[in-house]
């Protein structure tokens, strides 16, 4: 830990109004998503023979994953390469791929027709080596794991020492507090092991949600469906996840009314320009190279949507954090790094949706009511649940000096309106 | 200055590790067994009667529907696809040399010799057989329905309405009385037309290929499914070219050919993510070692 901050819980009031609108979605959200085991899929969504997957895989489950590629680059650029500024966010960014995930296989498991068949990919004599769906799974429910591992360590400082439950589960109190202070001589001892494996798995299941569609040569559009789609995917992936630090350190600042990092989040975003060029670059030679160009500038659906994707996902955000200027302010930095977040959203479910075209259409797929109260509802509980923890454990990093305030709640309160 | 570099390095360094694990290599293909089955379809002789329809329906107790609902030629106007209570059905369609006179034509699963709904499933409930058909294990599934994302022709179906145990559904090629039985497959058995003759493949390949040298005029030349994906079990003839029926232009291009080399790649014996693991470890140890350094001299 770097010197100047310290990690520590959030004081505020949980409900707000913002997050009482929140629960009201999430709680809509949660009943739907009860509501689809008892009826099936048939019953709640708008997926069929035509259309197999829809809202929840392209949402739920790519852009999920895609958009938790926090966790993995800082834990990169901190851990790996080393750039200790950068320690300040990288519990946050820990935070949000652990929530990420859990909530990709939350997503996940209401799609699935055999859902209580989820583990079945982890059967040796079920392993399927050629499926790249396999590659995914396996790789998600392994990093999963090592998400959960690599939070353990913020446990520990927490509790350890303060175990203290009440009434009738006190008795459990001194097995917690052996189990905590087992962690700590282990898990924590080796946390850059994991670290590293994170990366590696990362890698690899970003890649292969690429691979995924290109399966289907014939019904994928020629602007998404290339062999080099596992490999933008994995650009893409690695470009977003400052972005998506970014968006959420600033978020979570104007929650708490805390001063927003704008300096490390200005120098974390100057990587970015560099990496959505590299992601442009290939995107442009792929499309290039393949001699499609006329595809682009059809105006179709197809053309539209890859241009809007291009345009506002990658050109413009990589502008305007270029520039100093904007990018050491906060507005700067909140719009580049939202026109990213949609960009490769909106690329995963170009990717799995719009560019699937199945060889016999009678109608379009648009998702039901339901399938959208669902993703809407697993987002809105994802955030409540990450308040809730930020409140609970050290996640957010503080100046040492206005901690102590924070934790008697007389700290100055920063407004919105004051930050530019 | 030097920081900057670095950072840059370091980027170089994870993107092109990348690079090399997710170069492709060439997956072999399967062993091709010469006795592998198939069936021919001549669409030339189809009259669209629709009993292998209903021999289907029977034989794998899709619906309890009489054989006289079978008889309704208006379905014909519909255009109807394989469905979870319907592993085949016959439509029509209309050959522009001979506009008078439609035609039938019988779709199923087409049992490709490199099936991609087979390379696609998660955890192997599709299986290629030798014998060549292509079946499916309920049990295994967990029902992401990938396979049915990954088929190049359309075929797979699912249970949407089935809250607890959907399953897959399309032709099974009659697996359980074709390979287990040595009986003709349901509707082979019962065409009264002999617009379905059950083989060997590559005897049926033959057998296609004479028709069309023996009957000019009869068939567009061409024998679908011979190589189309890689070659599938049924095969088809047309009276025109097959762009003018409803059997898809999908190409000779196998949609596993093209995912698996990647996977196979990826994890070429575990070395290409192990690299990377030891490349990040030493970057690691690297990058710790200057920082102390830098502290030091400070
Ligand atoms: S036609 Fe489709 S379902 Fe049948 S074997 Fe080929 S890929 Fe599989
Ligand atoms: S739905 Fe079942 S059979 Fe199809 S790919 Fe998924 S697990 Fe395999
Ligand atoms: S039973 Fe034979 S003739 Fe009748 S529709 Fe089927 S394939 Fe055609």
């Amino acid at each position: 830990m770097s010197g100047h901050e310290i990690a520590i819980p959030m004081r505020a009031k949980f409900f707000t109004t913002g997050t009482k609108v929140l629960l009201l979605i999430a709680l809509a959200g949660i009943a739907t998503y009860v509501y689809r085991f008892f009826v099936g899929l048939g019953a709640v969504t708008n997926l069929d023979n035509q259309y197999p997957w829809g809202l929840w895989i392209s949402i739920d489950v790519a852009s999920g994953v895609a958009l938790a590629a926090g966790g993995f680059t800082t834990a990169a650029i901190a851990d790996i390469f080393h750039k200790d500024k950068y320690h300040v966010i990288t519990r946050p960014a820990l935070l949000t791929a652990l929530l990420g995930y859990t909530f990709v296989v939350i997503g996940l498991l209401a799609d699935l027709g055999r859902w209580y068949n989820v583990w079945h990919p982890m059967l040796p004599n079920m392993w399927q080596g050629n499926s790249a769906l396999f590659e995914v799974g396996m790789c998600v429910m392994v990093y999963l794991t090592v998400l959960y591992i690599e939070f353990v360590p913020i446990v520990v400082e927490r509790f350890k020492g303060r175990v203290n439950l009440p009434g009738a589960l006190a008795g459990l109190n001194k097995l917690i507090e052996g189990l905590l202070n087992l962690a700590d001589k282990t898990l924590v001892r080796f946390t850059s092991l994991f670290i590293i494996a994170g990366v590696v798995l990362s890698c690899l299941h970003q890649s292969s949600l690429g691979t995924l569609m290109i399966i289907a040569p014939t019904k994928v559009h020629a602007l998404w469906g290339t062999t080099i789609s596992p490999l933008l995917f994995l650009m893409s992936a690695i470009a977003v996840g400052f972005p998506m630090v970014i968006f959420e350190s600033i978020l979570a600042s104007r929650s708490f009314k805390l001063k927003p990092e704008v300096n490390v989040l200005s120098s974390l975003a100057r990587y970015t320009p560099f990496l959505l060029g590299a992601y442009l670059a290939f995107k442009i030679g792929d499309i290039t190279i393949r001699e499609i160009w006329p595809l682009v500038f059809t105006f179709d659906k197809y053309s539209t949507m890859w241009l809007i994707e291009m345009i506002f996902g990658v050109i413009v955000p990589m502008i305007i954090l270029a520039i100093p200027k904007y990018r050491k302010k906060v507005a700067g930095l909140f719009t580049a790094a939202s026109l990213v977040i949609a960009g490769v959203a909106l690329n995963r479910i170009d990717a799995y949706l719009v560019a699937y075209k199945p060889l016999y259409v009678d109608h379009a797929y648009f998702p039901s009511i339901f399938e959208i109260t669902v993703t809407a509802g697993l987002i809105a509980t994802l955030v409540l649940v990450y308040r809730a923890i930020v409140m609970i454990f050290p996640i957010i990093s503080v100046p040492v000096d206005e901690a102590e305030k924070i934790k008697n709640g007389t700290h100055e309160k920063i407004n919105f309106a004051r930050w530019k | 200055m030097s920081l900057k570099r670095r950072d840059f390095l370091g980027i170089a360094a994870l993107s092109s590790a990348t690079l090399v694990t997710g170069k492709a290599t060439a997956s072999e293909a399967p062993a091709h067994n010469p006795d592998a089955l198939g069936v021919l379809v001549d669409t030339a002789v189809c009259s669209g009667c629709r009993k292998c329809e209903w021999a289907c329906n029977r034989t794998h107790e899709l619906t309890d529907r009489p054989m006289s609902t079978f008889e309704d030629k208006t379905v014909f106007e519909l255009h109807r696809r394989p469905d979870r209570d319907a592993f085949t059905v016959v439509n029509q369609f209309i050959a522009p040399e001979n506009p008078e006179k439609p035609y039938a034509i019988k779709v199923q699963c087409m049992h490709c010799l490199r099936p991609a709904c087979v390379s696609a499933c998660i955890v192997g409930a599709l299986e290629k057989t030798p014998e060549g058909p292509v079946i499916y294990d309920a049990w295994k599934c967990i029902g992401c329905r990938y396979c049915i994302v990954a088929c190049p022709f359309q075929i797979p179906a699912y249970e949407y309405d089935e809250a607890l145990a959907p399953e897959v559904k399309k032709c099974s090629f009659c697996y359980e009385r074709v390979v287990k039985e040595g009986k003709l497959p349901a509707c082979t058995e019962i065409c009264p037309n002999e617009a379905l003759t059950f083989g060997r493949r590559d005897e049926l390949i033959d057998i296609a290929h004479s028709r069309i040298k023996n009957h000019p005029g009869m068939y567009y030349d061409h024998v679908y499914g011979e190589h189309e994906v890689g070659g599938t079990s049924w095969l088809y003839l047309t009276p025109t070219d097959f762009k003018n029926t409803e059997l898809p232009d999908v190409g000779t291009e196998v949609g596993p050919d093209i995912t698996e080399p990647i996977q196979h790649g990826v994890f070429k014996a575990f070395v290409p993510p192990l690299a990377l693991y030891g490349l990040l470890g030493l970057a690691m140890h690297q990058f710790k070692g200057e920082k102390d350094k830098a502290e030091e001299t400070e």
